[in-house]
């Protein structure tokens, strides 16, 4: 099947594992960004074949682990508290708040729902006029489109009960937090490339120059991975710092302008809490404050005992 | 999967007022069909009617009864390094079936689910491999990987804790199976089965045994997908398509669709 196993070709694989080999002289250490990439080497044992010089930094945190503690206790208040039909992406509902997770909520009869889109969620306030339907739009840039897209067609259609409990994160200043944290090793990144995908290149240029760091912005698929990890290693040898795309066949330089607007009429840049590494300036999206009618946290105005964000390292929930 | 063979079943019912007599004949019928291909009497049964909003439409309960096949001996016991782990035909099938249908997930091709009666197929392979069939499994809520793991995990008295090693590239899937899996993020290896199940067996009736099932009723598909080993107990370690080497876990609750 086109795309499940051209960039799964063993013999391609063996090729760059062994490129990488003999390019890796001395020991370097990558960071890639996306969740999405730590779970391709992982799941296709790639860890395990890459040179013992090269080392993979798994971080900084994907969306579902770094929403703080006193969001995920505000989705469960308005699922136990309010009524309202709670819908979420599958992976967020295992995280646990300060006293339990969605899914314990959900167990405990609240009306918590696994959706794989938020356009589902607007359907869903259409059919249950009565009852309030929250989408909790965690993510990326990358599920930011069809979160922001979710705010729209609901003001398109006129509904009064839909509304978005946003905790969408960014990726730039996230990375710029690592590179100056004091204890950081990481010497070249893989950029997450459906992020790259929604919201261009150009904002990793700066940083590159600014931290003389190799970024390839780099795909999920076994070849993909080990490409942009050889074309990070390569940069490392010869002492370069560029910016580079192994993930061109997806991403264009200039991102997808339109789901770039979406993004921008419905959200703003505000400073975000990671939880486990704390708060990162101008690092999140809220909801504009013209759109307050749909954005759960105003409209509900929930207050939840703020509890300290407690670091999770210990253990990855998603 | 005990290595008995099934004789006669009973049949209980929780309907639901409401419940129309249609739909109820629809389920009898199908129940009939069923019972007749697997050759088992419905010998006894009960049926209760309660209030509307009492019930979700209909409850059916049932239990069987048979005999143990003389020559089998099927027990976690029996399972030692060196066995070959075969399943019995393209797995994840069902579980992508019901995902489908539910809310919100529509595909452009049609997955039915593999639901099967497999006593015929296995009362074949017990008449001819008996003892040197050690184990029988059916992979269905949390799929090959959660039975794969409790067999590795087993503790009980007499048991000798073993490793699995499996071979992606070997295990059958279909590739809308796969396809759906994929665009969903989900791993097959979880995802529930219903007209599979997985043997392990004694490696040097590995070979007869595959090629016996795979002329037998649905077990065209089967495959040798991996090995009992002695090294790593307690654990099951996949090689994946690009020969990369990776810990199967345990899954733990349901598995959720990731968006990171």
């Amino acid at each position: 099947m086109k795309h499940l196993t051209e960039y799964r070709d063993p013999e391609l694989v063996e090729q760059y594992i062994q490129e990488l080999h003999k390019t890796a002289t001395r020991p370097w250490t990558i960071m890639e960004v996306c969740g999405g990439q730590t779970h391709g080497l992982v799941k296709n044992g790639i860890l395990n074949l890459l040179p013992d010089l090269v080392t993979m930094v798994h971080g900084p945190g994907c969306p579902v682990c770094v929403t703080p503690v006193n969001l995920i206790d505000k989705a469960v208040y308005l699922a136990e508290e309010k009524g309202v039909i709670l819908c979420s992406f599958g992976d967020m509902i295992r995280v646990p708040g300060s006293t339990k997770s969605l899914l314990d909520a959900k167990a405990g009869g609240a009306d918590v729902r696994i959706l794989y889109s938020p356009l589902e969620a607007v359907r869903l306030a259409r059919e249950n006029p009565d009852r309030e339907v929250v989408f909790f739009a965690v993510g990326f840039e990358t599920t930011a489109p069809a979160n922001a897209l979710s705010v729209v067609q609901a003001q398109k259609l006129g509904l009064k009960n839909y509304s978005i409990l946003a905790s969408h994160v960014l990726v730039p200043p996230a990375m710029e937090a690592v590179i100056q944290d004091d204890d950081t090793h990481i010497q070249g990144f893989l950029a997450a490339g459906h992020v790259c995908a929604i919201m261009g290149i150009a904002e990793y240029g700066p940083l590159v120059e600014r931290y003389k760091m190799p970024m390839v912005v780099t795909g999920f698929e076994p070849v993909d991975l080990l490409q942009g990890i050889l074309m990070v290693v390569r940069q490392l040898e010869r002492g370069e710092y560029k910016l580079e795309n192994q993930y061109a066949r997806v991403v264009r330089p200039e991102g997808n302008p339109e789901a770039r607007r979406i993004i921008e009429q419905v959200f703003e840049v505000v400073d975000r809490e990671w939880r486990g590494i704390g708060n990162i300036p101008g690092s999140g999206w809220a909801v504009r404050s013209e759109l307050a009618n749909f954005d759960a946290d105003r409209k509900f105005s929930v207050s939840v005992t703020k509890v300290p964000n407690a670091p999770i390292a210990s253990r990855v929930w998603c | 999967m005990c290595g008995a063979i099934p004789k006669y079943l009973s049949l209980g019912f929780i309907l639901e007022e409401g419940l129309t007599m249609a739909e109820f004949w629809d389920i009898l019928v199908s129940i009939k069909g069923a019972s007749e291909r697997a050759g088992i009497h419905i010998v006894t049964g009960d049926t209760k009617v309660v209030e509307r909003g009492k019930g979700d439409k209909i409850f059916i309960n049932t239990s069987g009864i048979g005999e143990l096949h003389p020559q089998a001996d099927i027990s976690i016991k029996n399972v030692k390094a060196g066995d070959k782990v075969i399943v019995s035909g393209h797995i994840a099938t069902h579980g992508m079936a019901i995902m489908s249908v539910r809310e919100g997930l529509e595909f452009e091709t049609t997955l039915e689910s593999d639901t099967a009666p497999l006593n015929h197929t296995i009362l074949a392979l017990l008449d001819e491999f008996g003892h040197d069939i050690h184990l029988l499994r059916d992979p269905t809520r949390g799929g090959v990987a959660t039975v794969l793991n409790e067999i590795a995990r087993d503790r009980n008295v007499g048991v000798t804790r073993v490793g699995i090693d499996l071979k992606q590239a070997a295990i059958p899937v279909l590739d809308e199976v796969a396809g759906a899996c994929e665009l969903l993020g989900l791993d097959p290896l979880y995802v529930a089965n219903e007209g599979v199940f997985l043997a392990i067996v004694a490696t040097e009736v590995a070979d007869a045994f595959l090629e016996k099932l795979r002329t037998l009723d649905y077990g065209h598909s089967a495959a040798i997908i991996g090995e009992v080993v002695a090294e790593h107990p307690g654990q099951v370690v996949l090689t994946s398509r690009i020969g990369g080497r990776r810990v199967v876990n345990m899954l733990v609750g349901e598995q959720l669709p990731r968006i990171c």
